[in-house]
């Protein structure tokens, strides 16, 4: 993995008072674009911004993935794009943020995911909203020549993230829902055996609850295949100073270590994570159970 | 330079700080993580989070759930050990001019006082932070900072251990913090640091099961604010003389005169550097251009200034 990985570079992070450009729901999400061409300059998919939100009693900043940075060219301003989800006071405020108000954002903060150093076939594998930062990165690496194959689960049809960028750009698309509304009929994980068949995935990414980090994680490790992931864990500051988003990672030296998802993360090797620690033993297990082999039920 | 002729100078228990604002113990890190925004050399005091003995790894999530004006967190003073953090952080911190006030804590006497022996004569610790809010193993998991008599002990041995002025940092949740705070200085404290979080819990209505992790955890940030002030007040008001961080909830200047006004000498800014990572910066500009405006010319001028409405 590490000879694959480039180091990933990161500017630090600004604090800004944004302008909300447009607006766009769909489904139970809503897509913010922030007028932030600074912040957009210095983004890297996997990062995160930290943003204020007017809620009354309402201190800490929401940690939001970044879905989209695009860097202003010849006059056009660089924005910065926000998925926003339904849960929660501080979401539902985001929610109901109009075209032209502003937003205080810290940021961008955390690692972002490692693009490879050369030319390699990478598998994203995304759940409910969690998936929005796989379009920003597929539209990172697709550019730079590398194969990029897209799996985007969610419980229902309705929850399913659709983009129809990253679904223009990325090599193949498939799609999994846990009550077969839409695409197959289970977890992402019952739809990566097909793609590993192929045996030319040199590497997977994933993003979005921590159970299906857990369970992606698991299954590409049995494949032998480097992962990484962007990890979810409350925080507090996002800052790397309060110490509540810690994740128990397996360090080189075989020691299990503490590991702030702000700093040390978002991204991180998906095999290092100790996911039993984090009580997910059940999405590890049911992710030992799926078929490798199970390549027949390919239908991107 | 903020450009107006206030002194923001304050004298804390034989330390000089160039300006009041300090970090709070554990709201900070090791100073490292800041200097991403602010300058660490120009903060009053670098308060760094506390430091044991041994490395721990501390508690296991969820460590944070956010209430009303606040957020309780149950962290178990993760931390690199006291040996780790002077080869690693310290000199970090003296190279950017920081003045640097050791946070310890401890299961037992013997261990704060471990942590205390090796500071002893380390060039660039300007002060220790004693925190009291530790379980004692050696007196059934007490907290030492509810009993007098375990407060006194502990800030003793820290006291003989230690070569530089010895902060006690209370919390509200003792019966009667001003006779914690006079049984510290009795002991040795040269000045306290009011107050640490306050201890709360928050249940999911649904499942019923406990927010944190650890069940219970350190309430801080706006809600506690009230609180903080009047234990400034009232252990200002029975001991003028001993010098005091104001510390819960800081978020605006007028939230830092305040303190000031309660009695405290300097202001400690915790979770709302979780939410204005420039909030050392921004205090201490706007505490100046506050002061310059109602025509206060310095710091110490306002300490202890606040008074109280006639009975009649």
């Amino acid at each position: 993995m590490s000879d694959v990985m480039g180091r990933v570079e990161e500017d630090g992070p600004l604090r800004v008072v944004a302008e909300v450009v447009a607006r766009r729901p769909s489904g139970p999400y809503v897509t913010l674009v922030l007028a932030a061409p600074e912040l957009a300059a210095r983004c890297r998919p996997g990062q995160f911004l930290e943003v204020a939100v007017d809620v009354p009693g309402t201190l800490l900043r929401r940690p939001l993935s970044i879905a989209r940075a695009e860097v202003g060219e010849a006059g056009s301003l660089g924005t910065v794009s926000l998925v926003v989800g339904p849960e929660g006071e501080g979401s539902a405020w985001l929610g109901r943020v109009r075209t032209g108000q502003q937003l205080d954002v810290v940021g961008p903060l955390g690692r972002a995911f490692p693009i490879p150093q050369r030319p390699a076939t990478c598998l994203l594998v995304g759940g409910g909203y969690g998936a929005a930062p796989l379009h920003y990165l597929t539209e990172v690496l697709v550019p730079l020549g590398h194969r990029v194959d897209l799996i985007v689960g969610a419980a229902t049809e309705d929850t399913l993230l659709h983009s129809i960028e990253a679904k223009r750009l990325a090599h193949s698309l498939r799609t999994t829902t846990d009550d077969g509304s839409a695409g197959l009929h289970g977890r992402v994980t019952d739809a990566m055996p097909a793609v590993l068949a192929r045996g030319d995935v040199d590497v997977v990414y994933a993003c979005g609850p921590n159970a299906m980090l857990a369970a992606v994680s698991t299954v590409a490790t049995r494949a032998g295949i480097p992962v990484r992931v962007a990890l979810e864990e409350r925080m507090a500051c996002g800052l790397g100073v309060c110490f509540t988003c810690v994740i128990p990672v397996r360090d080189r030296d075989d020691e299990v270590r503490m590991r702030r998802s702000c700093i040390d993360g978002p991204v991180m090797d998906g095999a290092r994570v100790q996911w039993r620690a984090l009580g997910l033993a059940g999405a590890v297990e049911a992710a030992e159970r799926v078929d490798l082999a199970a390549a027949g039920t390919d239908a991107p | 330079m903020t450009g107006t002729n206030v002194d923001l100078t304050t004298r804390l228990a034989g330390l000089r700080l160039d300006n009041p604002i300090v970090t709070a113990s554990g709201c900070f890190a090791s100073g490292r993580e800041m200097q991403r925004f602010v300058d660490v050399g120009r903060i009053g005091a670098v308060v760094v989070k506390s430091l044991t003995a041994a490395p721990r790894e501390g508690l296991p999530t969820p460590r944070m759930v956010e209430t009303p004006s606040g957020m309780l967190n149950a962290i178990g003073l993760q931390n690199p050990g006291v040996d780790a953090w002077l080869a690693n952080d310290l000199p970090w911190l003296v190279e950017r001019g920081a003045t640097v006030v050791v946070s310890v804590a401890g299961d037992s006497v013997d261990d704060f006082a471990h942590v205390a022996r090796r500071l002893r004569g380390v060039e660039g610790v300007a002060a220790i932070e004693v925190n009291l809010s530790c379980p004692n193993v050696e007196h059934r998991g007490l907290v030492f900072a509810l009993d007098p008599q375990a407060s006194a002990e502990l800030v003793r041995a820290v006291a003989r251990a230690s070569d530089v002025p010895v902060i006690a940092k209370l919390t509200a949740d003792a019966s009667d913090v001003v006779a914690i705070a006079r049984a510290v200085v009795d002991a040795g404290a040269d000045g306290l640091t009011l107050i640490n979080t306050v201890l709360g819990m928050a249940i999911d209505p649904v499942s019923g099961v406990a927010e944190l992790a650890n069940t219970y955890g350190g309430l801080s940030g706006p809600a506690i604010r009230p609180i903080a002030v009047r234990v400034v007040h009232q252990v200002h008001q029975a001991l003028p003389d001993v010098p005091i961080i104001g510390c819960g909830g800081v978020r605006t200047v007028e939230d830092v005169v305040q303190f000031l006004r309660a009695g405290a000498r300097a202001v400690a800014v915790g979770t709302g550097g979780f939410v204005d990572p420039f909030a050392t910066e921004t205090l201490r500009e706007g505490l100046a251009a506050w002061m310059a405006e109602h025509g206060h010319t310095a710091v110490s001028d306002l300490v202890g200034t606040a008074t109280v409405r006639d009975a009649g």
